[in-house]
């Protein structure tokens, strides 16, 4: 038992003897919930996850005797939590529509009953290990939840409990390591979120992650394992973006962390989700769907911790098996509260007012992304997407610069682009994926063996644009020679027709992977085939003229992932215009000699 | 305690108060301090300990003398008292009255700071307020609950915009109880009575509560006004189920009340000199806008944001662009041309238009015709631009007709009357009297049957003028 000495906004200094970096404490009348984060002598420094208001000095203060760590079992799956993993559904039972402060609130409900069945093979006797399965709960419908033994656990199994519905406090199973000691294993397990959780081996990512979004699957793909930020300045679309990947991502899991932003963002979430059909299980998003959200008017020392929770969390599912995306909006807000922390600490600012340690707390953070072999010999996976808010859009601070020099796939979101209304917003100049050659793999396995090249021309055709476009806006499209302006439109072709895409239209929402193939190579064919009519003396005009060019913009919102062959089919009729207007100018050219 | 009264300031600067030997002051909690001539000043404590406690004085501490300065803590956090009778009244910052009529007496009355609404607890808003401004309803709609900011420079009509939108917002089809609830920090005296007599005319006087802190009152008190003004709007809208409508403004001179604050109290700056916690300062106040779910009230915010020298990445319009659902920005180049309001399009935005407008709430049409007229502005700025290099005489064909839409799109669906009340009907009929200027073939972003229902022309008669070559791409081109 201590007392606090002094109150400086956030940050308590109280004289606890003997308290541990980390650990967590309750501080005052209201027993306000905080974490040590540095001693000084008989003192601590603590940052407290709720507001300070009315705290004095004298109070008294105490030591939880562990530090913050995540609740991990059934019930994590279609909920909202704050960012000390509090179910914000529960906190409105007990304290209305306004957040109240010294509340003591479980993460995971004592109550709810289980249906907990018991791994097949697992019998008293056996030597269990940490990671090992020891049975499921069918979480929802489509959600298997796997009860694992806690790492650093292990011993031989003494008793199970027979398959039944129990709570997540009910002792299901008991195990005695090598020097006797008796473990009781529960439905879940606590794990503290600033240690990374253990596996057995790191693999390589392989296998991309599809979110159905063309700019972004076929242009920058990024892999599941795997790293990705997406910066943009205010108004460029960040916020859609992370809600389509979570959306339509083809992962088992989806975090969606609300760290520091718009409170209504995370009320539309809430609100459509559950309307929404999974496109690969075809059952309810949120079913597979967790929210952390600590919005930017909630305490802004939580908003630290709320990235940790939610990555643990993924770690927990990781190890059970499965796909899990975690989307981080945003993580500037996260290296924000860093320096808040470190301001009111005193720590010497370095670039913008942020303290040195943020570019290593950073890497470490997107570290805990991966694909890995799990304890129990399984392969799960954590994927990682922050997205970054600079300030005024500029590239070059802190946070996005380091983000940049830690992630694989970088989408970055531009302003241009976004006022003249062309969604997603990544730039192909800015954007950049160091996975195209392992998704390169896959794809040309999978969809299309002519992947890697369709992309590759397209991105080329796409600079080659951006240059004549500058020419244009300085002389006019007069100076450009027909081929140039044939450039022009097939670069057009290829931004509103696979680029372009729009997230409130039900059929162009969501492109499969075949979808976006069908319609890049649609894009390319038309453009190779204007391009070869050119050669043989049909004016560009006569080509810019064709209504096919408008049809083709359309096709994405024309024909759904259902109608391939139908698109196909129109790819024929465009080649068959083509053929008719070749025969036409080489009887014109037959004629004229 | 409270009836205690200390004088123990050892040190009196930049609005701080520090005091010594001071044992148990709660953090936040109300100060009055007693200058030499006896009159009296309002504080908060900001930073509490043993040894030391700070003391913002919201008056400021010029012409403290430190041996006669008496401090009283009150023991509870900055309330301010509520009841109806606060309709039609004019306050300070810290809730005295202005208008030389009695103070509130209630028995009710909450902490100004409030507390985070639980985002489990909040409703999406998806309302549409018609404003009568084409700007605002067709391309950048306002809902019930969201915060709306105007981006705006010295010497623009941002103010009489504010009061344009305050005379006009309705819901359609609906009547119901509303307030405004004005808050103005560090504005001229001008201004204030502009805005008075703007409500007095329109007859919605009895139905506003004013925050007044003019440009020469003290700076520090700026701090507090709105987070008073939205504790009485927040009554307002929850307890007396009223649909209220705040105007903030200037939030410019919020922030650097609190960039005054902070170098005073020696926190660490991070971008121009503003503190690291701007960001969370901000959406403490803007987060106050909004629903809650199974209560009839909405606090709908539009906050006044004045760009320094017209930079809209300046930390305040940028910090507040991330917090905010859009943004409506003004640009100095329309209102020089005589252009009311001078509502930029492109870096405009309604973050929550999509499920407020559309077949159920104002026309089916609306939600594409906005995504056209954005795509086709935008490309016409780009012929604008390019006509001022090669001359308007070059343009080819197309290129005109994107020149004459941009012109009848700033003098007739951007520009409009301060009186002028136009219905989304009107607003769109405008943009179809636009769009038709335009052929068939570049209005991608509508439907063929929205085409066929309200283009002008018939389909067969598009003219095949399509003579030159088109740089037909109407997205951006990357320089």
């Amino acid at each position: 038992m201590g007392s606090i000495v002094e109150i400086n906004g956030p940050i308590v200094e109280v004289e606890l003897p003997g308290v541990r970096t980390g650990e967590q404490v309750r501080v005052g009348e209201m027993a306000l919930i905080g974490e040590v984060i540095g001693r000084r002598g008989e003192r601590a420094i603590v940052q407290v996850y709720e507001a300070t208001d009315s705290l004095r000095p004298g109070e008294e203060a105490r030591a939880l005797g562990h530090p913050l760590a995540a609740e991990l079992g059934p019930g994590l799956l279609g909920g909202i939590v704050d960012g000390v993993q509090r179910p914000l559904n529960r906190i409105l039972e007990e304290s209305g529509d306004y957040i109240a402060r010294g509340l003591e609130i479980t993460s995971l409900d004592r109550k709810t009953r289980w249906p907990f069945v018991p791994a097949q093979g697992v019998v008293p006797g056996q030597t269990l290990n940490g990671g090992d399965v020891l049975g499921t709960v069918q979480e929802t419908p489509s959600f298997e939840h796997r009860v694992l033994v806690p790492p650093g656990v292990c011993g031989e199994l003494l008793e199970i409990v027979p398959a039944g519905e129990y709570g997540v406090e009910t002792v299901v199973a008991r195990l005695r390591d090598l020097t006797g000691e008796v473990a009781e294993l529960k439905l879940y397990q606590r794990w503290p979120v600033r240690t990374p959780r253990p596996y057995r081996r790191r693999d390589d990512a392989v296998v991309p992650l599809i979110t159905g979004q063309r700019i972004l699957d076929t242009f920058f793909p990024l892999l599941k394992g795997g790293k990705g930020a997406v910066p943009g300045p205010f108004g460029a679309g960040k916020t859609m973006v992370q809600q389509q990947i979570a959306r339509w991502s083809n992962a088992d899991i989806v975090l969606y962390v609300g760290c520091g932003e718009r409170g209504n963002e995370l009320v539309d979430i809430l609100e459509s989700f559950p309307q929404l059909t999974d496109p690969y299980t075809g059952r309810s998003l949120m079913e597979r769907t967790l929210l952390v959200a600590n919005t930017s008017n909630m305490p802004v020392v939580a908003r630290e911790a709320s990235i940790y929770v939610g990555v643990t969390i993924a770690e927990y599912f990781r190890d059970q098996g499965y796909d899990v995306v975690m989307v981080a909006d945003s993580t500037s807000r996260w290296a924000e509260a860093l320096r808040e922390v470190a301001g009111r600490l005193g720590q010497m600012p370095v670039e913008e007012g942020y303290p040195a340690y943020l570019a290593s707390r950073l890497a470490a953070f997107y570290e805990r992304a991966g694909r890995v072999e799990t304890l129990a010999g399984g392969t799960g996976s954590v994927t990682l997407i922050g997205a970054v808010s600079p300030p005024g859009g500029d590239f070059s601070e802190p946070v996005t610069s380091h983000t940049k020099d830690v992630v694989q796939t970088f989408w970055a979101l531009s302003k241009a682009l976004a006022d003249a209304r062309h969604y997603p917003s990544v730039d192909w100049n800015d954007s950049f994926s160091g996975y195209a050659g392992i998704a390169a793999r896959w794809w040309e396995e999978e969809v299309d063996s002519g992947w890697g090249a369709a992309r590759e021309e397209a991105l080329a055709l796409l600079t080659q644009a951006g240059e004549l476009a500058r020419i244009v806006n300085l002389v006019g499209p007069e100076a450009l020679s027909p081929e140039q302006r044939w450039v022009l439109e097939g670069a057009g072709l290829i931004k509103e027709g696979v680029l372009q895409q729009s997230a409130l239209d039900p059929v162009d929402s969501f492109s499969t992977p075949q979808k976006q193939m069908a319609l890049l190579n649609l894009m390319l064919e038309i453009y190779h085939q204007g391009a070869r009519l050119l050669q043989s003396g049909v004016p560009v005009q006569e080509l810019l003229r064709l209504p096919l060019l408008g049809r083709a913009r359309r096709c994405k919102s024309s024909y759904s992932n259902d109608q391939l062959d139908e698109l196909k089919a129109w790819g024929e009729e465009v080649r068959a215009t083509f053929e008719g207007l070749r025969g036409e100018y080489s009887q014109m050219a037959g004629a004229g000699q | 305690m409270k009836e205690k009264e200390y004088r123990m300031g050892v040190r009196a600067q930049g609005g701080l108060l520090y005091m010594q030997g001071i044992p148990g002051v709660a953090f936040g909690d109300r100060v009055q301090v007693r200058d030499h001539r006896g009159g009296l000043r309002n504080g908060r404590v900001i930073r509490s300990a043993k040894e030391l406690v700070l003391v913002q004085v919201f008056e400021g501490t010029d012409d403290l003398d430190l041996e006669n300065t008496w401090v009283r803590f009150l023991e509870e956090p900055f309330r301010m008292p509520l009841s109806p009778e606060l309709l039609g009244r004019v306050f300070s910052g810290i809730g005295q009255p202005r208008d030389e009529r009695p103070p509130i007496v209630s028995s009710l009355s909450r902490d100004v700071n409030g507390s985070a609404v639980n985002p489990a607890a909040r409703a999406y808003p998806k309302e549409f307020i018609q404003t009568g401004i084409s700007t605002i309803d067709g391309l950048n709609s306002l809902v019930r609950g969201q915060k709306l900011p105007i981006f705006t420079g010295s010497g623009l009509p941002h103010n009489r915009l504010a009061a344009q939108i305050v005379r006009q917002a309705r819901l359609l089809n609906e009547t119901s109880g509303f307030a405004v609830v004005f808050a103005a920090m560090g504005v001229s005296y001008d201004d204030a009575r502009f805005f008075r007599e703007n409500f007095e005319s329109s007859g919605v006087l009895g139905n506003v509560v004013m925050f007044i802190n003019l440009a020469d009152d003290p700076p520090i008190e700026r701090l507090v006004l709105p987070r008073t003004a939205l504790t009485v709007a927040e009554y307002l809208t929850f307890d007396l189920d009223l649909h209220v409508l705040v105007v903030l403004t200037d939030m410019t001179n919020y922030a650097e009340a609190l960039r005054e604050v902070a170098t005073a109290k020696g926190d660490v700056p991070s971008r121009k000199g503003y503190p690291g916690y701007l960001y969370s300062d901000l959406a403490e106040i803007y987060e106050r806008a909004g629903r809650i779910k199974n209560r009839h009230g909405s606090i709908t915010m539009v906050p006044v944001v004045s760009m320094p020298s017209d930079d809209i990445t300046h930390p305040i319009p940028d910090l507040t662009g991330y917090i905010t659902e859009g943004q409506i920005v003004l640009s100095r180049e329309l209102n020089n041309q005589g252009i009311y309001p001078p509502v930029t399009i492109p870096p405009s935005l309604s973050r929550l238009m999509k499920d407020g407008i559309g077949k159920d709430d104002t026309r089916e049409d609306h939600p594409r015709v906005a995504s056209q007229l954005y795509a086709s502005y935008a490309r016409a700025l780009e012929v604008r631009n390019l006509a001022s290099i090669i001359g308007a005489e070059e343009l080819s064909g197309l290129d005109k007709k994107f020149l004459a839409f941009a012109e009848g799109f700033e003098k007739q669906f951007v520009n409009q009357g301060e009186d002028e009340d136009r219905s989304i009907i009107e607003t769109l009929s405008i943009a179809w009297d636009l769009l038709s200027l335009l052929p068939y073939d570049v209005l991608t972003r509508v439907s063929e049957a929205d085409l066929a229902k309200y283009h002008h022309r018939e389909r067969g008669a598009v003219e095949h003028d399509l003579d030159d070559a088109e740089t037909r791409p109407e997205t951006v081109t990357h320089a």
